[in-house]
């Protein structure tokens, strides 16, 4: 098995997947204006909830919550924490047999057209929830070059477990055919352990163990952290350290469910 | 003796499927290919022809490595399908009628380039045979449109400049001409017989239409249920299955159908009388004495003589195998 991706496949490929999503810019903005209105309605329940902790809680106060709050909002759409089956949906219609005939590893190839994708809703869909949020409760990101560094690479990297764990999530069709229900369980447990709703530290310590023995907090926690500089030094090293490791073992498993997949692989459709 | 670019050996793939509802729900086994066994040599064009469901598909995706076989062998370019399936996925051009291989949302131009590094062809070779390739299927009035725009007719030229972009040894083409009207059809069969004239690649086609087939293959292999029922030159198909030939004779006066020719029989005859189709069987007489005995009787003006359709030599096969 070649897991190689030469330089320029893997450019073309990202590429590729950026300007495909850029093909649907009015798209763009109003899933930004659906992140920015929940931003505002996430805002005053976790302004009310602090309120009710006595103005202190896990180490936020009003003005880190906020941060919280926005950046989730403004990340929400790069590290994709939505439904996503294309892979599944190809299984399921055989259309899969032309991503396997192809020169090039599949799980890798739908990778680069996922960080593709991810650089460009980064901005469009990044930016307005973070301006509303600036301008309206405020938004503290501390102007220090190696927060912007390990913030970037975080989020990076939150972007390629997110897209790992979709992957294998996917890969589960060659067996399932139809992955509705998988979907549907995916989507709950990421959105509540990779600390959307409510940041993980906020979790009673046994669900916080519970959300920490899984990638999740990987892809949104993890990144928004190191943006605001929650983490620093050693702390923001260990975060990326742990990152790291969730991607690798999601990116392993996918792989070799793929490879076992394809021998399963019935072709549907003639 | 050169090596084959395609060999299988009692190819077999069977699938489990599931029958019936509720309690009556039963597993039961389905052979989709039985013990194929197939030799092609480099530079044939093959029509790989039989019904729906015959097992042509499932043997095409043994053989680009997509699916894998339950028994038997199966070796293309020298190498393993399976095994070695993205290395022969360089060699190999397949266009399945029914999927896309482009990029929906972006313009054909994007797509062939994203192909072009795929196939990791330097961007002299890929410019050169994009721009020959452009030329001959007509892309260039639609390579900077998005390619959910194109027509079918369009968009089917860009899937097979697609599976040729890297020049494979071979071209698999599944149904390529599904859906096409007659001028689409006649200019992509001109294309791939030159493709083939030109490079000498290897064609393997299956198709509904028996147009593809008279237009691009010398050799026909049918199948039936995953067997192999015929594998010969296409001629020797007509032969074996012995159909009628057709001739028809436009007379210089009307005349009354002429019914007293020995080793023809009359099928029509218009208002007129002018015109008079014969069917004859080529084992008893030939065209030349047909005519020769419809003159005897009338003046001749015109003629025609019509060569049965693969079509129905593939029915009378398929008749020829349940009796």
């Amino acid at each position: 098995m070649s897991l190689a991706l030469p330089w320029p496949v893997a450019w073309q490929l990202i590429r590729g997947g950026f300007r495909r999503h850029s093909a649907y810019r009015a798209a763009a903005l109003a899933g930004a204006l659906t992140n920015t209105v929940f931003g505002a309605i996430k805002a005053s329940i976790t302004l009310g909830a602090l309120a009710s902790a006595g103005g202190r809680l896990a180490g936020y106060d009003a003005k880190s919550a906020m941060t919280y709050v926005w950046l989730t909002q403004a990340l929400i759409a790069p590290v994709s924490l939505f439904v996503w089956n294309e892979v599944s949906d190809r299984v399921r219609s055989g259309d899969i047999a032309v991503d396997l005939s192809r020169p090039v590893n599949v799980q890798l190839s739908y990778l680069c057209a996922d960080l593709g994708r991810a650089a460009f809703e980064f901005l469009p869909r990044g930016l307005p929830p973070l301006l509303v949020g600036w301008a309206s409760t405020g938004v503290h990101i501390p102007a220090r070059p190696l927060v912007w560094a390990a913030g970037a690479a975080g989020l990076v990297l939150g972007v390629l477990v997110s897209f790992a764990c979709r992957f294998l999530m996917n890969v589960t069709a060659f067996w399932l055919m139809e992955i509705r229900g998988v979907q549907t369980l995916y989507l709950v447990a990421s959105n509540i352990f990779c600390g959307l709703l409510i940041p993980v530290h906020w979790f009673p310590g046994w669900l916080r163990t519970v959300a920490n023995a899984t990638p999740f907090p990987s892809i949104l926690q993890t990144p928004v952290d190191l943006i605001s500089g929650r983490y620093s030094g050693a702390a923001a090293a260990h975060a990326l350290l742990t990152q790291s490791l969730w991607l690798l073992a999601m990116l392993t498993a996918g792989q070799v469910a793929l490879a076992r997949g394809s021998r399963v692989l019935v072709v549907q459709g003639g | 003796m050169t090596e084959p670019i395609i060999s299988t050996h009692g190819l077999t793939r069977r699938f489990a499927r599931t029958t019936g509802r509720g309690r009556s729900r039963a597993r039961e086994t389905v052979t989709a290919v039985d013990g194929l066994t197939l030799r092609i040599e480099p530079g044939e064009s093959i029509g790989y022809i039989g019904a729906n469901g015959a097992g042509k598909s499932t043997t095409i995706k043994m053989l680009t490595g997509i699916l894998t076989p339950t028994a038997g062998s199966v070796r293309v370019c020298g190498l393993d399908p399976v095994r070695q399936r993205k290395e022969l996925a360089r060699h190999i051009g397949v266009v399945f009628g029914q999927r896309s291989q482009l990029w929906w949302d972006l313009p054909l131009r994007d797509s062939f380039e994203i192909l072009a590094a795929i196939h990791r062809l330097a961007p002299k070779q890929s410019s050169d045979r994009l721009s020959e390739l452009s030329e001959r299927l007509q892309l260039g009035e639609f390579l900077n449109a998005p390619v959910r725009q194109l027509s079918l007719g369009q968009r089917m030229r860009a899937e097979v400049a697609a599976a040729l972009l890297h020049r494979p040894r071979i071209v698999i083409l599944d149904e390529p001409t599904i859906g096409l009207d007659v001028v689409s059809k006649e200019r992509l069969r001109q294309f791939l017989a030159s493709e083939r004239t030109d490079h000498g690649t290897t064609l393997l086609l299956t198709t509904h239409d028996m147009g593809d087939i008279e237009r691009l293959c010398e050799r026909v292999i049918v199948v039936d249920r995953g067997r192999c029922v015929h594998d010969g030159a296409l001629a020797d198909l007509a032969a074996l299955v012995q159909t009628e030939r057709i001739l028809v004779v436009d007379l210089a006066q009307p005349h009354a159908p002429i019914t007293d020719i020995p080793t023809a029989r009359v099928v029509g005859c218009d208002q007129t009388g002018v015109r008079q189709t014969f069917a004859f069987s080529p084992s008893d007489t030939t065209a030349a004495e047909v005519l020769a005995a419809v003159s005897a009787r009338a003046e001749v003006r015109d003629l025609a003589i019509e060569e049965p359709t693969i079509e129905s030599i593939v029915r009378r096969l398929y008749e020829g195998q349940t009796r």
